[in-house]
């Protein structure tokens, strides 16, 4: 699952080097963190956070197929 | 299709000048194949040739598009064929992507979620270089059109409710697309009239009676 936010956060960031995505369990919830490069902050939330959400749409599709819960966190 | 066109030139470089003028793009965005060296001939008088290059636009739009989404899809583990054409139109360049799969049910969603955060998602990749903006429309089994006729269904439906109880109807909120198609869709009908209130993500149609 951390693959297809990484696919995403690089292909909108202008710095796709500084992308980092982890994942861990946490009380049987997987979180994920994104990291990106402070000038890119922008690139994954978007305005009232409206690209975080369609993230977070796509990586609540992908959960759903395996039948997880997933948080979508994204790290400042 | 990928545009091409055939520049000439006394030298390589005018020809490839020509070329990019007559398709009005920069050379970043193009592809360029040497169809004749330019000869100067003897004395410069005989056998002298031009230099000819063909030009072919490269259609970024689309394989940004393809790209991305490809990317995404394999991450998802959904296999998932594209097919993308793109439609310029008097309202702008559109890049219409059609998914096509077993499982796309997945990738629709609740009243179209998944499929419109897709379809924004690939709006910005598509947009990030892009010097004109192009409009992309994400759709799978016809869902757009299906969810229109849905949404023309409801429109009517609620416009007689109005009617019969002469009491306004708030309907459920929605995004721009789909409030655009219930007002298209009531515009004509001169028993109501609409209009939408709340800021998003909870704006929504209104329809009330035509005093």
């Amino acid at each position: 699952m951390t693959r297809l936010v990484e696919v995403i956060a690089k292909a909108l960031v202008e710095d796709p080097d500084a992308v980092q995505v982890t994942e861990t369990e946490k009380d049987g919830q997987t979180v994920i963190e994104l990291r990106v490069a402070d000038k890119d902050m922008g690139k994954v939330i978007g305005k009232q956070g409206r690209i975080a959400k369609a993230i977070r749409t796509l990586v609540k599709a992908d959960a759903t197929k395996h039948d997880k819960h997933v948080v979508l966190e994204i790290v400042d | 299709m990928n545009q091409s066109v055939t520049g000439t030139g006394k030298t390589v470089e005018e020809a490839v000048n020509n070329a990019l003028a007559q398709l009005g793009v920069l050379k970043e965005d193009v592809e360029v194949t040497i169809v004749q060296q330019p000869e100067n001939g003897v004395f410069g008088l005989f056998g002298k040739k031009e230099a000819v290059v063909e030009v072919v636009k490269k259609n970024t739009a689309e394989d940004a598009a393809r790209a991305f989404l490809t990317d995404v899809f394999e991450a998802m583990e959904i296999p998932c064929e594209l097919e993308i054409a793109e439609n310029v139109t008097d309202e702008g360049t559109f890049l219409n992507v059609n998914l096509i799969g077993e499982n796309m049910g997945i990738l629709i969603g609740r009243r179209g979620q998944t499929l419109d955060s897709i379809q924004y998602l690939t709006s910005l990749v598509v947009n990030k270089k892009a010097q004109e903006y192009t409009r992309v429309i994400v759709d799978t089994e016809n869902y757009r059109e299906k969810r229109k006729q849905t949404l023309e269904a409801l429109a009517d439906k609620m416009a007689s409710k109005v009617g019969r109880y002469k009491k306004r109807i708030s309907l459920e909120p929605m995004n721009p697309a789909e409030r655009r198609i219930i007002h298209a869709r009531l515009q004509d009908n001169e028993n109501v009239v609409t209009f939408s209130e709340g800021n998003d993500p909870y704006r929504h149609v209104v329809i009330q009676l035509n005093k």
